[in-house]
C-alpha cells in the first residue's frame, strides 16, 4: 500500500451532495458502558435525512422550481434563500433560510403560477443531534388551484428558537403555531397571541422536545421503578 | 393582595379580593369573626359572597353562578355592561370537552373564543416509543368517530416511507375503502344525530343512532371491536373479513339505505329545522380557505374539493361517486351535504363488495408482514393454533422471525412524508418522520376537527347564542382528534 493519506485519493464528483447528518448513535439495545454484553458496543451509526436533490427533479417539480425561482427574483428574494431542495417519495421539500421563511410563503401564496393558497399544517420536528439546526419547522402548503402539495421547511437552533410566523398570510396557522410553540418551544415572531393551546397555561417545558424528561413509574415492589421509555432497552 | 389562612372565609383564592371589596363597602374587618356584628345586614353579606365581585382595570367584575342575578348592581350611568358566558367544557351541546367563551350583548354574540386541550393525551409523543405497527393502536384513538381514517392515513404514510405502496394487495385496498366508507356513514350519522339533538330534533337522534348501530355491528363482526379497531396495519390489514360476511354487509347496507329517508323526510323540508339552520353559521369560500376549513363546510361553499377525487389514494379513482356540494355556505348546506354523502358512501361500499376477489390482505414481504394471522380463540382473540404449531414445533427460524418482528418491528428508511386523506370532517393529514429506526421519530396529525374549530368565531360572532350550538354542530368537531 502507498504511504500517503488514503483520503487524498478520493475523487469527489463535482455535483456530489453532502448528506446532512442529523444524529450519530452508538451501541445497540440502549446499553452503554460495561453493561453491554451484546457485542454491538462499538457500532456507530449515523442518521442522515434524504440527500438534497439536483436537477432535473422529475414530474411537475421542475416547472414549479422554475416558476418559484422566477417569482423570487421578481420579489427581490436572493436565490440563496433556498438552502436545498429535497425530492423524496414523490414529495418536494424546500428547505429555506428562516429569515426568508415568511417571504417565501408569501411568494408561494400570491404568484398565480404557484398559488399555494391553502396551508394544511404547520408543525415541528426536534432533531436533537442536528447541531445549530435542532428545531425544524415544517409547513405543508397545498394549491387547490393547481392541485399540488409542497413542504416548506426551515430550521432554528435551540439557543435561538425564533421563526417568522405565517399567521398574517395564512390565518389558519394560528392554532398550528400555538401548538408547535406549546410542544417544541418554537417562538413564532409576529404571531398575534402565542400562548399554550394543549397543555395547561402554567405547564413547565415543551413535551414534544426530545430532551423533555419523561419520568419513570414507581411500582409497589421493593422500591423498584419502571424506567422512562427513552431509557429502557430498545432496538433503535 | 395576599391570602393568609386567617382572613379567608372560604377556600377559593378569589375570596380575598371579594373580601377587600366588602371591607371597603361595609368597613367590616373580616380578620376577626367577632366583628361580623359590625356589618349592617348579614344576609346581604352572604348574598354578595355568592355572586362575588372584584375590581379590575376594566371595572367591577361579578362572578355569577345562576340564581343570584338580582344581587348584581346595574351599571352606572355611562358605563357599559359586558356579559361573558362560559360554555363548556362540560356542556351537552359542545360535542365533548370543548370550552367556548362567549361575550354577549343580550342574545347576540359579540366575541367567541374556543379553548381546547381538555382531552390532550399525548398520543403523538407516545407513538415515538412504540414500534411502527403499534402506532395504529394509538392513532385509532385520536378521532374516535372515524378510527379507520386515522389508521389508513397513518398506514399509507408508513407504506410510502417503506416504498411498498405498489405492493399492497388489491383485496386489502378494497377492504380499506369499504371500511372507510362504512365509517364515513357511521360518523356522519353521529353528526346528524347529535346535531339534531342539540337543536331539539330528538327523533333525528334516535334515527341516527339506530342506523349507526347497524354499522357498528358490522365493525364488530369484522374487527371484533366497535371502536379503536387497529384493523388497518402497515402493509395491509390485521386480518381478512370473516367468511360469509359479504352477504351480511350487503343486507345491512340495504337496510341503512332504506332507513336514511327517515331522517331526510323528517328534516329536509322541515320549517323548524330550516329556521334553525338556514343562513346560520355562514362561512364563505374565502373564509374557509383562509381558516383552512375542509370537508362538508368547504363543500357547502360550492367548491367540489374532495381528496378522494383530486389526490386519490387506495384506488379511489376507480370508484364511481359524486362529490356533494351546496352553495349556501350555512349549516343547512352542510347538513344536506352529509345526507348526500351517506348515499354516496353506501354506493361505494356496494362497489367494494362487487370487486372483492379472494387473495391476501397483507404484503408478501416477510420482513414487514405481520407474521401471524389472528384467529378467535377461547379467550376471544389470539394467534391461530396452526401458526403456533408451525413456529414452535417445526421451524426455529420462523419462531425467531416472529419474535423479532413482533418485539423489535421493522426498520423504516429515514425521511418524511405527508399523507392526506378525506375523512368525514375534511383533510386528515399524517406527517410522519422516520430516522431509519424501528419506531417513528415524529408523527403529527393534521386533524380536520382541530383546524375547522378555528373557524367557529368567524361563523358565530354577530349571531344569536342559540346559533353557536348549530354552528358548532355543523363543524362536527371530535375532541379526541382536536386534542390528540
Amino acid at each position: 500500500m502507498t504511504e500517503h493519506d488514503s483520503t487524498a485519493d478520493v475523487v469527489v464528483p463535482e455535483n456530489a451532495v453532502t448528506l446532512d447528518v442529523v444524529e450519530v448513535r452508538s451501541g445497540a439495545f440502549g446499553v452503554h458502558g460495561s453493561g453491554d454484553t451484546s457485542g454491538f458496543g462499538g457500532v456507530v451509526r449515523t442518521v442522515t435525512l434524504p440527500a438534497p436533490s439536483v436537477r432535473p427533479y422529475g414530474e411537475w417539480f421542475d416547472d414549479l422550481a422554475d416558476e418559484l425561482e422566477a417569482s423570487m427574483g421578481a420579489a427581490g428574494i436572493e436565490k440563496s434563500a433556498i438552502r436545498s431542495v429535497v425530492v423524496d417519495r414523490g414529495e418536494i421539500t424546500f428547505i429555506v433560510e428562516r429569515e426568508r421563511f415568511r417571504d417565501m410563503a408569501q411568494v408561494l401564496r400570491d404568484e398565480p403560477g404557484l398559488r399555494f393558497e391553502f396551508c394544511s399544517s404547520v408543525s415541528g420536528v426536534h432533531w436533537l443531534g442536528d447541531e445549530g439546526r435542532e428545531l425544524h419547522v415544517v409547513a405543508h402548503l397545498q394549491s387547490i388551484t393547481h392541485n399540488r402539495r409542497i413542504r416548506l421547511e426551515t430550521t432554528a437552533p435551540d439557543s435561538d428558537p425564533h421563526v417568522p410566523s405565517l399567521v398574517q398570510l395564512y390565518p389558519t396557522a394560528d392554532w398550528h403555531e400555538r401548538e408547535t410553540f406549546d410542544f417544541f418551544g418554537i417562538i413564532f415572531d409576529g404571531h398575534p397571541g402565542l400562548t399554550r393551546i394543549m397543555m395547561p397555561d402554567d405547564w413547565a417545558g415543551h413535551p414534544q422536545r426530545k430532551d423533555y424528561p419523561l419520568g419513570g413509574i414507581p411500582v409497589q415492589y421493593k422500591g423498584a421503578t419502571i424506567p422512562p421509555p427513552d431509557e429502557r432497552r430498545s432496538y433503535s | 393582595m395576599t391570602t393568609t389562612p386567617d382572613d379567608t372565609t372560604g377556600t377559593w383564592p378569589g375570596t380575598s379580593s371579594a373580601e377587600e371589596v366588602l371591607d371597603d363597602t361595609f368597613e367590616a374587618d373580616l380578620d376577626d369573626v367577632d366583628d361580623v356584628d359590625d356589618v349592617d345586614d348579614f344576609d346581604e353579606l352572604s348574598h354578595d359572597d355568592y355572586a362575588s365581585a372584584y375590581e379590575t382595570t376594566e371595572g367591577k367584575v361579578y362572578t355569577v353562578g345562576g340564581g343570584d342575578w338580582d344581587t348584581i348592581e346595574a351599571p352606572a350611568e355611562g358605563e357599559q355592561e359586558r356579559l361573558v358566558v362560559n360554555m363548556g367544557p362540560q356542556h351537552p351541546s359542545t360535542h365533548g370537552v370543548l370550552r367556548i367563551i362567549l361575550e354577549l350583548d343580550g342574545e347576540t354574540v359579540t366575541q367567541t373564543r374556543c379553548t381546547i386541550g381538555y382531552l390532550h393525551t399525548g398520543i403523538e409523543k407516545n407513538l415515538e416509543y412504540r414500534s411502527w405497527t403499534q402506532g395504529t393502536t394509538f392513532v385509532t384513538r385520536m378521532d374516535y368517530l372515524s378510527p379507520f381514517f386515522n389508521e389508513t392515513a397513518y398506514c399509507l404514510g408508513v407504506e410510502r416511507l417503506l416504498g411498498i405502496t405498489e405492493q399492497i394487495p388489491e383485496r386489502a385496498s378494497v377492504l380499506r375503502v369499504m371500511m372507510m366508507e362504512l365509517n364515513r356513514v357511521s360518523s356522519h350519522l353521529v353528526c346528524l344525530a347529535t346535531g339534531g339533538m342539540e337543536l331539539g330534533a330528538l327523533t333525528a337522534m334516535i334515527f341516527g343512532f339506530r342506523e349507526r348501530e347497524t354499522i357498528l355491528d358490522l365493525f364488530e363482526m369484522i374487527t371484533g371491536l366497535r371502536m379503536n379497531h387497529a384493523y388497518v396495519r402497515p402493509g395491509g390489514l390485521k386480518e381478512d373479513i370473516p367468511e360469509g360476511s359479504e352477504q351480511t354487509i350487503r343486507e345491512q347496507v340495504a337496510l341503512v339505505r332504506s332507513r336514511l329517508k327517515d331522517t331526510a323526510n323528517l328534516l329536509v323540508d322541515n320549517s323548524i329545522w330550516m329556521g334553525r339552520t338556514v343562513g346560520v353559521g355562514y362561512l364563505d369560500l374565502t373564509g374557509c380557505i383562509a381558516m383552512g376549513v375542509t370537508g362538508p363546510p368547504l363543500r357547502a361553499t360550492g367548491l367540489p374539493h374532495d381528496l378522494r377525487k383530486s389526490q386519490p389514494y387506495c384506488g379511489y379513482e376507480t370508484y364511481e361517486f359524486n362529490v356533494a356540494t351546496q352553495t349556501t355556505c350555512d349549516v343547512y348546506g352542510r347538513f344536506l351535504i352529509r345526507l348526500q354523502e351517506l348515499e354516496e358512501s353506501l354506493n361505494i361500499v356496494d362497489q367494494c363488495l362487487d370487486r372483492l376477489r379472494p387473495g391476501p390482505v397483507m404484503v408478501e414481504d416477510k420482513r414487514i408482514a405481520w407474521p401471524a394471522q389472528l384467529s378467535i380463540g377461547s379467550d376471544g382473540q389470539g394467534n391461530s393454533l396452526e401458526h403456533i404449531r408451525k413456529i414452535m414445533g417445526t421451524s426455529m427460524e420462523s419462531l425467531i422471525h416472529h419474535f423479532k418482528l413482533v418485539t423489535e418491528g421493522f426498520e423504516v428508511p429515514a425521511g418524511q412524508v405527508y399523507q392526506a386523506i378525506e375523512s368525514p370532517r375534511g383533510e386528515l393529514g399524517a406527517h410522519i418522520v422516520s430516522d431509519g429506526g424501528t419506531r417513528p421519530y415524529r408523527v403529527h396529525f393534521r386533524d380536520p376537527s382541530f383546524v375547522n374549530l378555528q373557524s367557529v368565531p368567524a361563523m358565530t360572532e354577530g349571531s344569536f347564542l342559540s346559533d353557536v350550538v348549530a354552528a358548532v354542530a355543523s363543524v362536527d368537531p371530535v375532541m379526541g382528534g382536536v386534542d390528540r
